[in-house]
């Protein structure tokens, strides 16, 4: 049944497709996390409701994702052995202490407090409660940190040596650690789940400020992410700028890729920036390109008349591929622009005006809502299918990697994931949709220290429960 | 010093913890059809609710620290238990999300339900087949896997993944036993006497079962100077399954019941660890020729020993917080 498909293919696609579900709810709970925080600590800090009201309202919202998130990074964990058992015998002794540091460190840092964060406010007094939430939050950017330096390792791997077995072994940690492109995509991460979570509490502030603006909650999240990404997302190009120059350093052939960047420039006129255009591998062109003279060369090397090695510059095997990357690319500057235009504006309505007049940047906020998701997955399909044909960057190949195990085995596990992963995350995404749809009203749940869950659900009156039945 | 022994000891405690802790609210998932009323499901679901995570996240332990300090073993056993290992991923992400998805709507809570019960079901049984054929022995060559993928699936892993099963209901309901008052309390009494007796069974078949699938199981159990080590294992058993049944006898028992149930799976746990060791991989992987060099074993060592305590400090100071009887309508909100 499976037998017209590539096995290392399959196995590609299955930890690339479970992967990109599971980051997505990282992505969130990181900033998410850090919001709630923010959130507890200024009602501590002023005792004034509406922090805590709207800390309650996103504290359900928070509960379902990182659940979400909990089972999906399992998979992850055991995927490597199942889909990638050369890799993990060979990469083993330098990734798995680093995944292990992640778990002592950062998991059951965030598992242990998140029950005292979400169901312990009436049992533990509030300082402990915020302590609690704060240790959630930190354990979110732990994790962050020691995921980042393990797919940096295998990006630009240091620090190791060869043994006789052929395994990867350590030789200098903290090389291997603070690895050349760490630093950039550590950061590069951490800001775009800012950015994520900003443009989601944003968007659902907007929401309920189309409905209704005077409602306190809704100002007070549309406001705190207009900040947010006001700030951020120039950052965020700032530092996506220093990364793509960190991997022309490292991995050329993958800059190449992003551009389209077939044949080698004369010598002295620059490179130019294609904006759009159709990469062809096979016919080692860019079809229709739109180019704008001597940018590529500005960006890309910050001069008048720099330029990059070109993909036939490599041998065709070690290529990845330029179609993906060119466009995955696009799509997340794409919507780095947006965001970025979207802060600007939001500062011109805060000078000449209100935001909570101005329905239009109310409307483009909700529109830009799943913004920072689809950056994110767009990025990430860029970094992990321009470092192919390798799983450790020139040195131990994709298909050197995979597992003995039968390709009936691996088809029959894909497509279970995808029934299981649409199906379920489908319809927590559905209920997460439906809390947010909730007008924020200070009523979320009940007094503090009592009980909601006896009421059983929260309501949601324009949504019809008959929807959940037939989701499944 | 030895690394790669005490590696073997860290790693068997984190899937130790993790099958004790993760087992009971695995046993409550299984348990959930003869809960009956809803209200019954909610004090059973509330009374996991604020620690399942990181009880779960034990497993995580257990694979990613195979991962980082036997990453033969590791790349060896995961395509050799490829489908019950996928099985049970699954398992528990249907287990998983049911915790706050069935707090979220009222029509479609049924499905949630039958979600967490199908989930915990077939996380159990796969983790029991896992078992099982890891007892058996798996088919090296190399540095590889070599044998199919249906290997895991005999008479004896169907024998351990029932008991397994049979095991964590135990665990669950005298949970309930110790969580739970009035008429829920003496319905998981009377599951945990069941699901007692059942369990002690299927220790009974598997133990008498096993000497006959390896010599040297044979011999570490019934030859003679021998015996004398492992004898106080199977005596133990008896002991605490003596205490298990007395304590349920009684209406005020609280506590006991899951300490003795607990008790159990740990010499089971024991007595496993006495026939895999030298091995990490039965029949033919040792504990050291799957370590990882000791530059990676060292460097993680020196972070557990300083996390693991902290990591049960805090799991501790969690389970103190939520402790007590779980009463209806109390839930806990968020």
């Amino acid at each position: 049944m499976f037998d017209a498909f590539d096995p290392v293919l399959l196995a590609r696609v299955q930890f690339g497709f479970t992967i990109a579900f599971h980051i997505i709810f990282p992505a969130f709970t990181i900033g998410l996390a850090s919001y709630l925080a923010v959130l507890e600590g200024l009602w501590l800090a002023t005792g004034r409701d509406v922090y805590m009201a709207t800390f309650r309202y996103w504290v359900a919202v928070f509960a379902i994702v990182f659940g979400m998130g909990v089972v999906s990074g399992v998979v992850m964990s055991y995927q490597f052995g199942t889909n990638w058992s050369v890799f993990s015998d060979k990469a083993g002794p330098i990734v798995g202490p680093l995944m292990g540091y992640e778990v002592l460190t950062a998991f059951f840092l965030e598992a242990g407090f998140l029950g005292v964060m979400l169901f312990g406010l009436g049992r533990v007094g509030k300082r402990l409660h915020f302590f609690a939430t704060v240790m959630v939050a930190i354990g979110t950017l732990i994790s962050a940190f020691w995921i980042l330096s393990v797919n940096s390792w295998m990006q630009t791997p240091a620090g190791y040596a060869i043994n006789e077995a052929g395994q990867f072994v350590p030789a200098d940690w903290f090389a291997a650690i603070f690895n050349p492109s760490f630093p950039y995509r550590l950061v590069h991460m951490v800001l775009a789940a800012y950015l994520t979570t900003s443009f989601v509490v944003g968007a659902v502030g907007a929401l309920h400020l189309l409905r209704d603006r005077a409602n306190p909650m809704a100002r007070l999240m549309f406001s705190m992410a207009l900040w947010m990404a006001t700030i951020v997302a120039p950052l965020q190009l700032l530092a996506g700028d220093q990364h793509g120059l960190n991997t022309l350093e490292y991995q050329p052939a993958k800059v190449a890729a992003i551009e389209g960047h077939f044949e080698d420039e004369e010598p002295g006129g620059g490179m130019p920036l294609t904006l759009f255009g159709i990469p062809d591998m096979e016919a080692e062109t860019t079809h229709y390109a739109i180019d704008v003279p001597r940018l590529g060369s500005l960006i890309l090397t910050h001069s008048w008349d720099g330029t990059i090695p070109s993909l036939k510059s490599f041998p065709p095997e070690d290529r990845p591929n330029s179609l993906v990357v060119f466009w995955s690319f696009r799509i997340m500057v794409g919507l780095g622009l947006l965001m970025i235009a979207i802060g600007l504006w939001s500062l011109w309505r805060r000078f000449f005006g209100s935001i909570y007049e101005s329905h239009w940047l109310q409307r483009a906020m909700l529109a830009m809502g799943p913004a920072g998701f689809i950056a994110v997955i767009a990025g990430w399909i860029t970094t992990e299918v321009g470092r192919q044909p390798y799983t450790i960057y020139g040195l131990l190949r994709t298909s050197d990697s995979v597992s003995p195990v039968a390709i009936e085995a691996v088809g029959t596990s894909l497509t279970a994931f995808i029934i299981v992963y649409f199906l379920l995350f489908g319809a927590g995404t559905f209920y997460i949709l439906r809390l947010m749809n909730r007008t924020p009203t200070g009523l979320e749940g009940p007094e503090r220290g009592k009980p909601t869950r006896s009421a059983g659900t929260t309501p949601a009156p324009s949504v019809d429960d008959d929807t959940v039945a037939t989701e499944h | 010093m030895d690394l790669a022994l005490i590696w073997a000891f860290l790693i068997a405690f984190a899937v130790l913890a993790y099958v004790i802790l993760d087992g009971f609210d695995l046993g409550l998932g299984i348990l959930f059809p003869f809960l009956g009323s809803g209200e019954d499901r909610d004090v059973a679901m509330n009374s996991v609710a604020p620690v399942w995570d990181g009880n779960e996240t034990w497993l995580v332990l257990g694979g990613g620290g195979l991962f980082a300090v036997f990453p033969l073993a590791y790349s060896i056993a995961m395509p050799a238990l490829y489908a019950p290992i996928i099985a049970m991923l699954l398992g528990l992400i249907f287990r998983g999300v049911a915790f706050e998805f069935r707090f979220r709507t009222e029509r479609g809570r049924f499905l949630w339900d039958i979600s967490f019960f199908i989930g915990s079901l077939v996380a159990a049984l796969s983790q029991g087949l896992a078992l099982g054929t890891l007892v058996q022995g798996i088919k090296v060559e190399g540095r590889a896997y070599a044998g199919g993928w249906w290997d895991w699936l005999t008479p004896f892993s169907l024998l351990t993944a029932v008991a397994l099963v049979v095991g964590y209901a135990l665990l669950g309901s005298t949970w309930l036993v110790m969580k739970t008052e009035g008429e829920l309390n003496r319905r998981a009494a009377r599951y945990a006497t069941y699901t007692g007796i059942g369990t002690l069974t299927l220790i009974g078949a598997v133990s008498l079962w096993m000497p006959f699938l390896d010599p040297q199981f044979y011999l570490r159990w019934f030859a003679f100077p021998q015996l004398l080590y492992v004898a106080p294992v199977p005596i133990a058993v008896a002991l605490v399954a003596f205490v298990l049944f007395r304590q349920l006898k009684r209406h005020d028992s609280t506590y006991r019941p899951f300490f003795a149930s607990l008790g159990l799976f740990v010499l089971c746990f024991i007595g496993l660890g006495i026939n895999f060791y030298p091995n990490i991989i039965p029949p033919s992987v040792t504990i050291h020729e799957a370590a990882a060099p000791d530059d990676s074993l060292s460097f993680l060592l020196v972070g557990a020993v300083v996390l693991i305590p902290m990591v049960l400090a805090y799991t501790a100071y969690a389970y103190w917080v939520f402790r007590g009887k779980v009463r209806p309508g109390e839930g806990y909100h968020h």
